[in-house]
């Protein structure tokens, strides 16, 4: 089992199994968070899938940001240092126990 | 109407499980809504991402599953009643019901008509010939993925975004693609000049051949299916299939049969309210009071519309003021359009279209209305703040690309 926490922005913490091969913001989406909008679907052109990387397990790495997902997060008031866009995330094994914090909207 | 033919009653029913009827349900628990909640859809898949039709689902890189807007048991988790394959048909405002096409009568306490559009369909003789295909809803995209791998030769017709999607896709799996435009550019609709020029040259480098200011007069058929599109010329442009995209016409035909006003669409007020009580509307057939009164066809209105309706259906008045933005893939150009262009004056283009990587600005009286960026998410950020505050700059300062557009000067006067 993979599992993910997500803290939603009333800052309660719920965990559910990952699916492994969807993007973390569609993991989010597909356990019914209704907070994270990710209106483009996932295609890298809205930024309202914000979330904070608030844990990453030892070991465990996440791509780089391509110069867009930068650009887009810098749009945001509400940008972290651990701020990511969760389309951009693909989950896999090896971040069973991630920590994410969905960002407040826009 | 007998009572006996009452069906269930609920105190809010939504009409359309698009990114507006979904967005209704989702919002109006959110604020709290504790009644009853039914979202009646035509369609039979529970609400999905319409988008992705003419870009991943269409080029085979992304799988239905993966587009559902919410997974299938948050309906049920919500307490929302999906009511599916049922089509409204009917709106009796005083009784304060709907009735479905399968002769079913709801009771609502609110009513929200989010029921999208409908692909405008071609008139032409010939245009209900086999082979014909629009793109709106999963089942147009699956008829034309059916026969997709033994179509070589593809005509569109309609230079929009659709079409233009399409046409990329199309390419990049190797199709020959014609694309036919009435008028003398692309999104000559929607975007300034230099756009419409930029996305010609992208496709012709591509390989589609498009045809402007071309006309379509019939779709010629050999045995009962299409076989070619004639165009006002006099040229015919053989076609194994055809794919239409010339736009929507909104679905509001019974909520204007029970007397909703508007011309093109329902209009509607701040607060996404009809004319007609306790009926709000949302999305592409709602027709703000904007300027002359327009439709605004995108997912983020959609969206952001139905929350509006949501918070006021749960007594939050908040008027709609949300930021219109829209995107749009094509190969590997990524457009970010944000702001409404309507009423330009001038456009300003920041950086060169041959670089790949530009936006063009939009101006009003000299302030900046809108933006549509390629491959330029930086500006596209930053421009934002731009249409926000309907900023005033001088249009060389706009043009030079040596500055960001956050560090520009206002003109002050
Ligand atoms: C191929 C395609 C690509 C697009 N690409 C983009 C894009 O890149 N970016 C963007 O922002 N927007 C895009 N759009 C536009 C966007 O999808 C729409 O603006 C958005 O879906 C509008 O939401 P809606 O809820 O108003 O309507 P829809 O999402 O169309 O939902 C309406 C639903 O109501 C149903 N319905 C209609 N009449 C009735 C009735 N009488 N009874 C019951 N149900 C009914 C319909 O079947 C449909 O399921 C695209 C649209 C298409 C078709
Ligand atoms: S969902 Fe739009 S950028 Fe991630």
């Amino acid at each position: 089992m993979a599992t993910i926490s997500v803290r939603t922005r009333d800052g309660e913490l719920h965990s559910f199994d990952g699916r492994i091969g969807a993007s973390l913001m569609e993991n989010i989406r597909n356990a019914g968070f209704d907070e994270l909008l990710a209106m483009c679907g996932g295609c890298l052109s809205c930024a309202t899938c914000h979330v904070y990387v608030e844990q990453l397990p030892t070991s465990a790495n996440l791509p780089v940001s391509s110069i867009d997902e930068t650009e887009l997060l810098e749009g945001s008031d509400h940008r972290q240092e651990n701020s990511r866009l969760s389309c951009q995330l693909p989950f896999d094994e090896t971040l069973s126990g991630i920590v994410i914090g969905i960002a407040p909207e826009d | 109407m007998k009572p006996g033919n009452l069906t269930q009653s609920f105190d809010c029913v939504i009409v359309g499980g698009g990114h507006g009827g979904s967005q209704t349900a989702a919002a109006l628990r959110q604020c709290g809504f504790t009644g009853s909640i039914a979202l009646i859809g035509a369609e039979p898949e529970i609400p999905y991402d319409r988008p992705s039709l003419s870009k991943d689902y269409l080029a085979g890189k992304k799988t239905f599953d993966r587009m559902h807007l919410r997974p299938q048991d948050f309906w049920g988790a919500r307490d929302v009643e999906l009511l599916l394959g049922r089509h409204v048909s009917r709106v009796d405002p005083t009784a304060r019901t709907v009735m479905t096409d399968r002769g079913e009568h709801f009771s609502y306490g609110q009513l929200v008509w989010a029921a999208g559009g409908d692909p405008r369909k071609l008139t032409c003789p010939g245009s209900d010939l086999t082979g014909v295909f629009y793109i709106r809803s999963k089942a147009d995209c699956d008829a034309l993925l059916d026969v997709l791998p033994d179509a070589q030769r593809i005509v569109i017709i309609g230079g929009g975004y659709v079409g233009l999607e399409a046409a990329a896709v199309f390419r990049e799996i190797g199709k020959d693609v014609t694309l036919v435009e009435a008028l003398d550019r692309v999104l000559a609709r929607v975007a300034g000049e230099p756009i419409s020029r930029f996305y010609e040259n992208e496709h012709r480098a591509r390989g589609v051949d498009i045809r402007l200011n071309s006309g379509v007069t019939s779709l010629e058929e050999t045995n009962g299916r299409v076989s070619s599109v004639a165009l006002a010329s006099g040229e015919a442009i053989a076609a194994d299939i055809v794919v239409v995209g010339i736009g929507i016409i909104p679905s509001d035909g019974p909520l204007k049969a029970a007397g909703a006003e508007g011309p093109n669409g329902v209009d509607v007020d701040a607060f996404c309210r009809t004319s007609l009580p306790d009926i709000y509307c949302v999305g592409d057939c709602a027709r703000l009071q904007y300027g002359p009164g327009i439709r605004i066809e995108s997912v983020q209105n959609a969206t952001d519309q139905a929350t509006t309706a949501a918070k006021a259906i749960c007594g939050e008045f908040k008027p709609y003021d949300a930021m219109p933005w829209f995107w749009s893939n094509q190969y590997d150009l990524k457009m970010q359009t944000v702001g409404l262009n309507y009423g330009f004056d001038s456009v300003v283009t920041r950086g060169d279209p041959a670089s790949r990587s530009f936006s063009v600005i939009y101006l009003k009286n000299g302030a900046v209305l809108a933006l549509d960026c390629i491959n330029s998410p930086r500006d596209y950020v930053q421009g934002r703040k731009l249409v926000d505050s309907a900023a005033r700059i001088d249009p060389a300062a706009l043009a030079d690309t040596s500055r960001q557009l956050k560090e520009i000067d206002l003109v002050t006067s």
